[in-house]
């Protein structure tokens, strides 16, 4: 798999779970979108993020990482780049 | 002055029937709500039996923040309280605007306990849990969870009786609008049903093994009786002040009356007919009536040895000259637990309400002290004023209320 189908293959995967666990509208899900604002994050969902990210993924984001993660690109790049990392 | 209490709303989420109108054509028939669980046996339960409880499904009426805290009890307690509220006429709009209290008994949230401290077994990480857990995990799931959706504004707590818990949620209640500290309170008794919950109780040998028949399991007063069946769901009723019903226009179903409760300061599991007469006699003076005044007894007996004899010795000491018809839903139901002391008054009710007495099920030979009793062993039809609901708990809690037809 190349680098661009992997990348495709962490957006698919993500828009999948995210919209499933916090009940909103995959279209809603693109790249320049707010996190925040799209899944109507409050403190505690916050926690269940950390979950799911888990579940899917095998690592745990930590609280300061969401920081800097202000849209759907953010979070793919980091995804991307714990990926490269755990390989 | 003290007010007059009266129940203008009821829901039940329950093995009989998860309506008003389903519950009360079981009572009718005398239909047992019990089955057999079968993953209790792969756990090595001694007993399989259960009472049967739908699950809720609430995705369409409530969002992901609303649910994700609710323990399976809640859940239960959630459908029960919007049959109750619709019944009574009130919504969320109008809890808002109103200060409307509530108070569910419930004693354990095991399931959601346990699912969490796996994971964190597991994992080695608190966090992963997720975020409902703790609400999921505590007694009061059902209040914290209900008070948040519905929006409260009153009294808001969660009473552990053991399995007196729900009648002395509703005896704490009615004792707020008696005082006039509330106008309304939706009181209830909620009890989780799976096989994380029942585990130690069965581990006391405490449930009937008869499983070859689980129809004929529960057998309260019965001389064959061998132990209760576990069982759950969960009750609600509107509970308010006359004049807030009278105001608001409100159907009212019937009148609390009285609230007798004791401790009997002995054994942790044994009865003991001083203490559960001491709270009968407490009822009947506030209630300010006598033995003859009482038309229906619904017992707490669950079908054990021990408690039914000790419970049918207290009812004949105090009722032996009038003999009240008798019978225990719980021949039906199994033991509701937590819920039990709601669910029996809202099934007395749609007795008191329909002119019936539900039937003690499997009742064929009474026992010596069971003989004593004017037990209902099929269903009749009889329109009656008043009755007592008994409930009682580890621990020695008693709780006895006592209800009537409202008249003016």
């Amino acid at each position: 798999m190349d680098k661009a189908e992997a990348r495709k293959e962490i957006e698919t995967k993500t828009i999948k779970f995210l919209s499933e666990e916090f009940e909103v509208d995959p279209s809603s899900i693109t790249p320049e979108a707010p996190l925040k604002e799209t899944l109507a994050l409050d403190s505690l969902d916050y926690v269940d993020l950390v979950v799911v990210i888990e579940q899917n993924f095998g690592f745990k984001v930590k609280g300061e990482d969401f920081m800097r993660l202000t849209t759907f690109k953010d979070f793919y790049d980091h995804i991307e780049a714990e990926a490269a990392a755990k390989a | 002055m003290e007010e007059r209490v009266v129940i203008t709303g009821m829901g039940l989420w329950s093995c009989l029937g998860t309506d008003l109108a389903a519950v009360e054509a079981s009572l009718r028939a005398g239909r047992s709500g019990i089955s057999i669980d079968p993953v209790r046996k792969e756990m090595g339960y001694r007993s399989a039996l259960t009472g049967t409880v739908p699950t809720p499904d609430l995705k369409d009426r409530l969002n992901r923040r609303q649910r994700i805290g609710m323990a399976q009890q809640a859940n239960y307690a959630y459908e029960a309280t919007e049959q109750a509220m619709a019944q009574a006429g009130i919504d969320v709009p109008f809890c808002e605007g109103n200060e409307v209290g509530i108070i569910f008994g419930n004693d354990s949230s095991a399931l959601a306990v346990i699912e969490s401290v796996d994971i964190i077994r597991a994992k080695k990480d608190t966090t992963l849990v997720g975020s409902g857990a703790i609400f999921q995990g505590m007694n009061s799931t059902v209040t914290m969870n209900l008070a948040t959706i519905l929006k409260l504004k009153g009294i808001n707590f969660t009473l552990s009786g053991a399995c007196a818990s729900g009648s002395h949620a509703i005896g704490i209640g009615y004792l707020l609008i008696k005082q006039g500290l509330q106008k309304m309170v939706i009181c209830g008794g909620a009890q989780e049903v799976n096989e994380m919950a029942f585990g130690s109780f069965d581990g006391i040998s405490a449930f009937s093994p008869r499983e070859s028949d689980p129809a004929a399991a529960s057998r309260p007063f019965d001389a064959d009786r061998d132990g209760l069946v576990p069982s759950g769901g969960a009750a609600a009723l509107i509970v308010e002040s006359l004049s807030s019903a009278k105001a608001r226009g409100a159907t009212i179903l019937a009148e609390l009356t009285a609230y007798g409760f004791s401790s009997n300061g002995a054994h942790i599991s044994d009865p003991d007919q001083d203490g559960q007469m001491r709270a009968l006699h407490m009822a009947l003076k506030m209630a300010g009536i006598g033995p003859a005044d009482i038309d229906y007894i619904n017992a707490h007996a669950t079908g054990t040895p021990i408690g039914d004899r000790i419970e049918a010795k207290a009812l004949d000491a105090v009722f032996g000259e009038t003999k009240p018809y008798v019978s225990s839903t719980k021949s039906m139901t199994g033991h509701e637990c937590w819920m039990a002391g709601a669910s029996e008054v809202i099934y007395s009710i749609l007795m008191l309400l329909g002119d019936f007495i539900a039937p003690n099920i499997n009742l064929h030979t009474p026992d010596e002290d069971s003989a004593k009793l004017n037990l209902v062993s099929k269903t009749i039809d009889h329109k009656f004023n008043r009755f007592l609901s008994n409930s009682f708990g580890f621990g020695g809690t008693n709780s006895t209320l006592i209800i009537q037809r409202y008249a003016d």
